[in-house]
């Protein structure tokens, strides 16, 4: 794993980038990184989990201390932002939520502000924070340039397909629990086998149909916001590797992502409230 | 890019963190946004109403304004007929005054222009027998002319 060359450096660097911190049990106990090449499943990318609970924290933590004080007084300029965001996410799931639900709206709201916490990680420059890690834990800085740091810290949970699934199967739970709410194990399952064609000898399609269709939609959802902050972060890490050009470069790439990050974050929220209603809806 | 334990570990804080904004900040904050909106609906509704309210008191205000003016009018052309009433009716008491104190002077002047002419009428009969006798005294006696005399003194 010697740096020899530049195409070398640059594909360990972007490598490195790429990486997540991983944790996992072995047989000497609590191991790290290549240690865990064997772990298999059981192992967990500790960077992501502590940037996403960190951030969600900073989301619940910060409405909780205005929805305490929230009063129908005059608002403060912080609570006048958090009633913004929270009336914006209200009206989206009136508009298109029509069942009675009082889990929706907390819901898409914890949605929205989570996903656009993890995606604003994006905005940190890439390099900083693995640079700081590997310094703390005693790397020197000749490796650490050459991507050759055995501490890896990727700090943008969004871009672990492990983040974006974890929170679609979280939505596909939900849904699967609200069309067996509403419509009961029978009417749920009804809507797999007896759609779109009505006849019996055509039931074995329509399920096939039916279930790539309800599958389709966590697997999308995951790999939409997946593949967009991805490859924004790659691209991030390339513009990094050009020298001193990227300064200009990456102000361009970073502006463009004030559309990229808040409309990924909707976009997740818009299709879980559509995805419910939909389960919430007898055809 | 694999797929591990990591994803447990992140559906399980989303729905802690779904359960927690549920349970502790939605409902606070949606319920202090609505009851201020019905609040500052509420406002809007009574500041129109007081709106409405003004108005109409501007209007019952001009009402009442016009017609304290024309009762003013009123009151003043009433006076000024009552005016020109005693000022005439003044003017007619001083003209009868005057002609009734004319009417008596006048009276009592020609009383003392008759008295005055009957004293002189007297004085000049006397004057005239004086004389007459005076000058019958030479000639005739008087008492044969006194019938004469006395007629004289009548004619006068």
């Amino acid at each position: 794993m010697a740096a020899n060359g530049d195409t070398l450096t640059s594909q360990s660097y972007i490598q490195h980038h790429l990486t997540n911190a991983k944790a996992c049990f072995t047989d000497e106990g609590l191991s790290f990184n290549y240690a865990c090449s064997d772990a298999g499943f059981w192992t967990w990318h500790i960077d992501t989990l502590a940037w996403s609970i960190i951030l969600g924290l900073v989301f619940i933590l910060s409405f909780r201390s205005v929805a305490k004080k929230a009063s129908t007084g005059v608002p403060g300029k912080f609570q006048c932002a958090v009633e913004m965001i929270v009336e914006f996410v209200g009206k989206s799931v009136k508009d298109t939520y029509h069942g009675d639900s009082k889990l929706i709206a907390p819901l898409a709201l914890t949605i929205f502000m989570w996903v656009f916490l993890l995606n604003c990680m994006d905005w940190i420059p890439v390099d900083w924070v693995g640079t700081l890690s590997s310094l703390i834990a005693g790397e020197s800085w000749q490796t650490i340039e050459s991507g050759q740091s055995h501490v890896y810290h990727k700090i943008v949970p969004t871009t672990d397909l492990n983040m974006t699934f974890g929170l679609s199967f979280g939505v596909f739970a939900l849904m699967i629990f609200y069309g067996i709410k509403i419509k009961g194990v029978g009417g749920f399952l009804k809507e797999l086998y007896a759609h779109p064609f009505n006849t019996p000898w055509l039931y074995w399609f329509n399920l096939i149909l039916e279930t790539i269709a309800l599958i389709a939609k966590p697997v999308s959802l995951a790999l939409r916001l997946f593949g967009n902050l991805y490859a924004a972060e790659l691209i991030f890490i390339l513009i990094a590797t050009i020298g001193l050009y990227q300064l200009p470069v990456h102000f361009v790439w970073a502006a463009f992502h004030l559309l990229v990050i808040p409309l990924q974050a909707f976009i997740f929220m818009m299709l879980t409230i559509v995805y419910l209603s939909m389960m919430s809806e007898d055809h | 890019m694999n797929i591990n334990a990591t994803l447990i570990g992140e559906s399980i804080a989303f729905f802690v963190f779904v359960f927690f904004t549920m349970k502790y900040v939605w409902p606070q904050l949606n319920g202090a946004i609505e009851a201020r909106q019905k609040q500052i609906a509420e406002g809007l509704a009574a500041s129109e109403q007081a709106e409405k309210d003004l108005e109409l008191a501007k209007k019952e205000a001009t009402k009442k304004l016009k017609e304290a003016k024309a009762e003013a009018a009123a009151i003043i052309e009433q006076a000024k007929k009552r005016e020109a009433l005693i000022l005439e009716e003044a003017v007619d008491k001083a003209r009868a005054e005057s002609d009734k104190v004319l009417a008596l002077g006048q009276a009592e002047l020609e009383a003392e222009r008759n008295r005055a002419r009957e004293d002189l009428r007297k004085q000049v009969s006397i004057l005239a027998v004086a004389g007459a006798e005076k000058i019958i005294a030479r000639s005739i006696d008087a008492k044969a002319q006194a019938d004469i005399l006395d007629q004289l003194v009548e004619e006068l």
